[in-house]
């Protein structure tokens, strides 16, 4: 099917395609009801609670009023039906907000201000710089003479460059009056979701000449979502509109996520559900036996000797239903309710505050915090996450002299100031580069200081390095840049820009003294890139050991060139150069190939050395967390040596003799096979050994890994505590994720960046840094902090709680919904197995609803150990990761308890309720307030800390309980009218309940202290030592531990020849897969070179100098 | 590039900052109690101290009443006779005379309850079987559909309608003491709640045990039902079936040793499904009727408890254990990493 696009012809396609209204709701006013209610009902639980509802409407088998199911049953339906309406109308909202954004678009030949939502295909749609792209467009125009345009394609990808567009060929050179009158037609496919892949036609109607069909590609559209940067304009025809737009088809409603805590609810109520079943089924055989021998004695029941074909049938449903309340309704209302608040906690917390920022922390998922205290594996993000990706230029090695290393900051190191200040040639040329080798925009703000904007944070470092020098990058006028030199005022031209590409890894510019009319080359770039076009006398051995010192003390190196250039090289080159840029097949590795014929006979001026800071606390977050038995595994973009140094710098592994670190790679299947055999093979030996062992891969290895020994690197990922895993790309963080939740772990993803997305929402949980790469991350985390560290209390303290308390809560739902039900059986085996109910309606409603729902929330108040215990005793979430606290043994524990207790209050309430007492409001007012009062009991039993709130609800409720029902009792239409008013007035009510609590909760207590005291667990050592405040506090003291990064780095036993990889890394990197697969082996790109090992003894001398 | 977005973020959000306040910062002064052995043994003695006297006042007020229990329905049927063929005739003599000896003093009021055992009043179909609403009001006399099987006779209603007021127990006592007649008050006998409300002043029975199958006892159509206290009584459903239910009051003492002649009309059917039927005549105390379960009950449980203190306490001598010795905790006895 081919979709053909009129350009610029406002009849023809209007009917056939839709507007370009976008649409991401779930719901229309009319469908909202059926639709709503049918996918709450493709939930078991609502399904078996309408059905029990349903069979309520029967009144043969009913043992209450219907109203006692229905009731709550709308009402949870109605409160869920609210949320998704209320959810669903704000994303009606944002989509009318979307929709009614104006936009530039041509209407019969006019340009016109209309609304996005009225675009239709064929529009042609006109865009500013920083425009959001409002559907999806192919170019036909933009400002840039050569026909470029830059787009952020983040919002559709996550990768946060730039990217270039162009405009098809055929349109290149349409007078920019004309583009607003241009006709034509686009062939192009149906909508599908591929962002990669658009494969088209065009073909442009007289007066726009030729009949010749251009092809159209994905180069040439601007997706809808995507902004358009660093252009002044645009324009573009729209081809794909409203949801049928490439991002609208991808678009889905992510996966809810369901905690692990919620899976074991569900497993726990499919066996209550079992046993609810067994129970119905003996009752049911049983009362159809008892009725045919012993009720048709009973004259005065009447039982007809013939029944009505489902005869049999009714008695067991009458169980059923009276045993129904058996899987709680409330549950499930509870447990939102107290997730929610489990949430507001989190943003409330001001100790998650970021203070520099005033970032509170912030839980969008308000279902999953159980989670957070069951974490088995955090994979965290380098750049941003852990370090704080503020990049501050450190030092610098400058023709072989070597700036700030005694003082670790080069700005302050005086042989440079002096050095500036006597205008050492190598030093000013060094500035210069560092000044105008870049694409940043400085922009005077009123005050007179000036902002940078840049794309690259390096290059921002190096900007503001360069200011802090003298050298300051005032003004960018078109191509010309003025540099403020010492009080004096440098132009120069840019004449040429010869983009960074990841397979480049270096940028250059050409640019024109304005004074001396010199043209030079400044380049800037990764060693590995950079030394091997230096000019055949230059020793690059004091660059390459520079550069492999500061890559062991963590920072990022640049090596910075430069070269004079001849006026005829330069104008015969800058001819192939355009000619390039306007090629139609291979533009990128053509432009890349002439730029190679320029960089060459580079003098190389110097090392800048970049310290990506890490974050304050990053080591004793780790720390804490590792000892909190949580494992760690980096996924980082960058490279290995800077992987490895920020690893040892924040605790991720040991240093010699504790840690190792077992390097995976290699380049082709086989020896990324042997490899991975080989560290598989240390592992296993080593993991009997109190030893840190981590293994190193990169991104490349890791595809082979995991493409072909997928079994091999599962079992490596099972061994491994730790992992580096370096070089990649945000679908391989995806995948790494997917393969540890395989592995049945507990995964916990922590990024900033646009490429973290992916791994976020893969994960079990998401965690979002709201840091400086955007708010992409943090938009699409479950959680969003503002720094790293504030991990530690958002598991330890907010995770745990979360666990224990809902722990504690679910198992206490089931324990009361058991425990009347344990009574209704019993009672109906002493009224004949005919399932009558012992309790009324109301009582029923409310036990369930009111009385036993509210103390239990108050449980979210519940705090068994201090903040502070648990910050310096982490191991003990161990309790919480092995769901000691949920399982189906405590279950059984909660199961057993209930059915004790069912028995005491039954037995005690028919013996002292006997003969002439046995009236059956009385004994069912007698026997639910026994369960009451237990259950008042076994909340502050459960309890570990009492604040004013715990007290007042499991009190308060106690004599709510009493208030309510002597307000139902005194309505004479109530069935139970008066009843409260007497049992208050006789002596043995108040005995009956005084002996039901003591018979019923002295075992508990007796076996609960036993188990403290002679059987202590963790956590009941952890509360003993914490009330008695001795020396404990003192003992698992975390010491702070101070950086690493000024002091000596121990060497790193590495199992494998260290092959040094290169250190210059953008933060704007395509996948490192594209190099490969654009140039092959042997390409002249291919710069790995294995000579410049350094012992890091030689490294150590370097410092001292 | 990101900074022009990141930069209008925080300044939205300085609004959100969190105040501070206890509730939010999870920080409510909180008393935590921890079981310690002086806490847990000195409950459990609390316990036992205050439940052991109570059972012992529970105990000696059962113990006071004097009750005297008397099952009548074997011995009021002519053991020759097929008994259910006997108590369904309406032409057999059912008068039946009993002699009780009074063990005790009894002070007035003696209560006089009729005692059913394996009656199912419970029974599902039982209970359910009976029209409030009709009960209460006269223009509901309509309202029988709860009541079936016995709702309507002839498309009539009945009043009132169902098998709990159809089932009404009939039998009758007379006592003498003496050569005396002894008085029996059946006047509030039944709940004050049920005469001034549930049953209205305005019905009248209507159709009642006018069928073919007669269940129990008739009524008086001249008379309300809230006047007819031993339905009101009857209708008071028991949640055991074995029940006692107020027949009437003695308002005179009996004393000890003396007999009392009963004149039963034995007209209830129990023997078609092996039911007992036992006459009690009872005085009261504060705890009620004779019922030694609370007072047992408390004495065993303060017995127990009082137990458990020496236990625990016996525990804690020989077996002392520190509180929170943080030498328990495994990762402080071993390396991390372990």
């Amino acid at each position: 099917m081919k979709r053909c696009v009129y350009i610029n012809d406002d009849d023809l396609s209007h009917d056939i395609y839709c507007d370009n209204r976008i649409s991401n709701r779930k719901y229309t006013v009319w469908n909202f009801l059926p639709k709503n209610l049918w996918e709450q009902f493709s939930r078991f639980m609502n399904q078996y609670f309408l059905l029990i509802a349903c069979l309520q409407l029967w009144s043969l088998i009913t043992p209450v009023n219907p109203a006692s199911t229905w009731g709550p049953l709308i009402l949870i339906f109605a409160v869920s039906a609210t949320k998704e309406a209320w959810d669903d109308y704000n994303r009606y909202l944002s989509d009318k907000k979307a929709n009614e954004k104006e936009v530039w678009a041509v209407r019969h030949g006019v340009k016109k201000h209309i609304q996005a939502q009225d675009i239709h295909v064929g529009n042609m749609v006109w865009l500013r710089e920083n425009d959001e792209v409002p559907c999806d467009l192919v170019l036909i125009g933009t400002s840039d003479p050569q026909g470029l345009c830059y787009v952020e394609t983040a919002a559709l990808d996550g990768e946060t460059d730039l990217k270039t567009r162009v405009i098809p060929s055929a349109c290149m050179g349409i007078d920019f009056d004309l583009l607003h009158k241009v006709k034509g037609l686009i062939e192009c496919p149906e909508p599908d979701k591929d962002i990669r892949r658009f494969d088209a036609n065009l073909r442009l109607f007289p007066p726009f000449l030729d009949n010749d069909v251009c092809p159209i590609t994905i180069k040439n559209t601007l997706l809808q979502s995507c902004y358009l940067r660093n252009t002044e304009w645009a324009c573009g025809v729209a081809v794909y509109t409203g949801n049928e737009t490439k991002l609208g088809m991808t678009r889905g409603v992510p996966e809810p996520k369901l905690t692990a805590v919620d899976a074991m609810i569900d497993k726990l109520t499919g066996a209550i559900f079992v046993f609810q079943l067994v129970v119905v089924m003996v009752l049911g055989v049983a009362g159809n036996i008892w009725k045919d021998t012993e009720a048709r004695k009973l004259w005065y029941v009447e039982y007809p000797t013939k029944g009505p074909w489902y005869e049999l049938l009714v008695i067991p449903l009458r169980f059923e239903l009276l045993c129904s309340i058996m899987i709680p309704i409330s549950i499930k209302v509870s447990l939102d309710l107290v997730k929610g608040l489990y949430a507001k906690f989190i943003d409330w917390d001001n100790k998650m505050v970021d203070q520099e920022t005033s970032t509170p922390a912030h839980a969008a998922n308000t279902a999953i915090s159980e989670d957070l205290g069951q974490v088995e594996y955090i994979l965290t993000d380098k750049t941003g996450t852990l370090t704080e990706n503020q990049m501050i230029f450190k030092r610098c090695c400058i023709s072989g002299t070597f700036y700030g290393n005694e003082i670790g900051d080069a700005l302050k190191d005086e042989d440079l100031v002096n050095a500036v200040a006597t205008r050492s040639p190598d030093v000013i040329h060094f500035l210069t580069v560092m000044a105008i080798c870049n694409t940043v925009v400085p922009i005077q703000r009123q005050n007179g200081t000036i902002l940078y904007k840049a794309q690259s944070q390096d290059e921002e470092a190096l900007v503001h390095a360069a200011a802090g020098l003298h050298m300051v990058f005032v003004k960018k006028n078109g191509n010309v840049l003025d540099i403020n030199f010492n009080a004096s005022v440098i132009q120069y031209e840019v004449l040429d820009t010869l983009e960074f590409t990841s397979d480049r890894k270096r940028m250059s510019v050409v640019v024109k003294d304005c004074q001396s009319g010199k043209l030079f080359l400044l380049s800037k770039g990764a060693d590995e890139a950079i030394l091997p076009c230096a000019s055949t006398g230059q020793q690059t051995r004091t660059f390459s050991e520079a550069v492999e010192q500061y890559s062991q003390l963590g920072l990022r190196t640049l090596c910075l060139a430069w070269r004079e250039l001849e006026e005829d090289e330069y104008q015969e080159w800058s001819l192939m150069f355009k000619e390039a840029n306007s090629a139609l097949v291979d533009r990128d590795w053509r432009i890349a190939e002439v730029c190679q014929r320029l960089e060459h006979h580079l003098q190389i001026l110097g090392v800048a050395a970049i310290e990506d800071r890490l974050q304050d606390g990053v080591p004793e977050t780790i720390e804490t967390l590792r000892k909190a038995g949580i494992n760690f595994w980096m996924l980082t973009g960058d490279k290995q040596n800077t992987a490895i140094q920020i690893a040892l710098s924040c605790n991720f592994v040991s240093p010699e003799p504790k840690g190792q670190l077992l390097l995976i790679n290699g380049k082709t299947g086989d020896e990324v096979r042997q490899s991975l055999e080989r560290v598989l093979l240390t592992m296993r030996i080593t993991s009997s050994e109190p030893k840190d062992v981590a293994f190193v891969i990169d991104g490349w290895a890791l595809e082979i890994a995991l493409k072909h020994h997928h079994k091999a690197f599962m079992e490596l990922a099972l061994l491994s505590k730790t992992a580096i895993c370096c070089r990649v790309t945000p679908s391989q963080k995806a995948q790494l994720v997917e393969l540890l939740k395989s592995c049945e772990y507990r995964t916990l993803a922590i990024g900033d960046g646009g490429n973290d997305v992916r791994m976020i929402q893969q994960a079990h949980i998401g965690v979002g840094i709201s840091g400086r790469e955007g708010l992409q991350a943090a938009r699409a985390a479950d959680y969003s902090i503002g720094k790293f560290r504030f991990l530690k209390r958002l598991i330890l303290v907010h995770g745990r709680y979360s666990y224990n308390r809902t722990a504690f809560l679910s198992q206490y739902s089931f324990y009361k919904s058991l425990l009347i039900c344990f009574i209704q059986i019993f009672f109906s085996l002493i009224s004949g197995v005919s399932g009558t109910s012992l309790f009324n309606s109301v009582s029923l409603m409310a036990y369930n609803v009111f009385y036993t729902s509210v103390p239990v929330l108050v449980n979210v108040l519940d705090k068994d150990l201090s903040e502070r215990t648990v910050m310096q005793h982490p191991q003990i979430l161990f309790y919480c990761q092995a769901g000691r606290l949920l399982n189906p043994s405590t279950f059984a524990g909660w199961f057993g308890r209930s059915l004790f207790h069912a028995i005491v209050v039954f037995v005690i309430c028919i013996h002292s309720y006997a003969f002439e007492k046995s009236e059956m409001e009385e004994l069912s007012m007698v026997v639910l307030s026994g369960c009451i009062w237990l259950q008042a009991f076994v909340v502050a039993l459960e309890t570990n800390s009492f604040t004013i709130l715990q007290h007042l609800a499991i009190w308060g409720n106690l004599v709510a309980f009493y208030v309510i029902n002597w307000i139902v009792s005194a309505l004479p239409s109530s069935g139970m009218y008066t009843i409260m008013f007497r049992l208050c007035r006789q002596p043995s009510y108040w005995i009956t309940m005084f002996l039901i609590v003591v018979a019923g909760m002295g075992p508990v207590l007796a076996l609960k202290y036993f188990r403290y005291t002679y059987r202590p667990s963790k956590i009941n050592i952890l509360r003993q030592a914490e009330r008695l405040g001795g020396p404990i506090l003192s003992l698992g003291n975390i010491e702070p531990q101070s950086r690493a990064f000024e002091k000596e780095v121990s060497p790193l036993s590495i199992s494998q020849p260290k092959s040094r990889s290169p250190v210059y890394e953008p933060l704007l990197s395509d996948s490192p897969n594209a190099i490969r697969r654009s140039f092959g082996p042997g390409a002249p790109f291919d710069f790995f070179q294995s000579q410049s090992r350094l012992s890091s003894s030689y490294a150590r001398n370097c410092k001292d100098n | 590039m990101s900074s022009g977005e990141g930069s209008s973020q925080p300044s939205s959000k300085k609004s959100r900052q969190p105040k501070y306040s206890r509730f939010t910062q999870q920080e409510l002064p909180a008393c935590k109690p921890i079981l310690t052995p002086g806490l847990v043994v000195t409950t459990f003695i609390l316990v036992g101290v205050i439940f052991i006297p109570i059972g012992l006042l529970s105990l000696s007020a059962s113990e006071r009443v004097v009750e005297i229990v008397d099952r009548y329905d074997e011995d009021c049927i002519p053991s020759d006779q097929e008994k259910t063929a006997f108590i369904q005739s309406d032409k057999t003599n059912k008068t039946c005379v009993r002699s009780l000896t009074v063990p005790k003093k009894m002070q007035h009021p003696v209560y006089i309850y009729y005692q059913l055992d394996n009656f199912y009043q419970n029974h599902r179909r039982y209970v359910k079987s009976r029209s409030d609403k009709q009960l209460r009001n006269p223009e509901n006399e309509d309202l029988t559909s709860p009541c079936e099987p016995e709702a309507r006779i002839d498309n009539k209603p009945i009043v009132p309608c169902g098998l709990v007021a159809w089932s009404l127990f009939n039998d009758t006592y007379g006592f003498s003491v003496r050569g005396m007649n002894l008085s029996v008050n059946k006047k509030d006998i039944a709940w004050d709640s049920d005469k001034n409300y549930k049953f209205g002043s305005k019905v009248y029975p209507k159709n009642f045990q006018q069928g073919s199958l007669i269940g129990g006892g008739k009524l008086d159509e001249k008379i309300p039902l809230s006047e007819q206290e031993d339905l009101l009584v009857w209708m008071r459903t028991a949640a055991l079936p074995s029940f006692r239910k107020l027949y009437g009051r003695i308002e005179q003492d009996l004393e000890a040793n003396e007999k009392i002649t009963v004149v039963i009309q034995n007209n209830y059917n129990a023997y078609a499904f092996g039911g007992k039927k036992k006459l009690v005549l009872s005085t009261t105390t504060w705890i009620g009727g004779k019922n030694n379960f609370l007072g047992l009950g408390y004495i065993t449980i303060g017995g127990l408890c009082l137990f458990n203190a020496t236990t625990f306490i016996v525990m804690y001598l020989i077996k002392p254990r520190p509180c929170g010795d943080p030498s328990y905790l495994s990762w402080n006895r071993n390396p991390p990493g372990n």
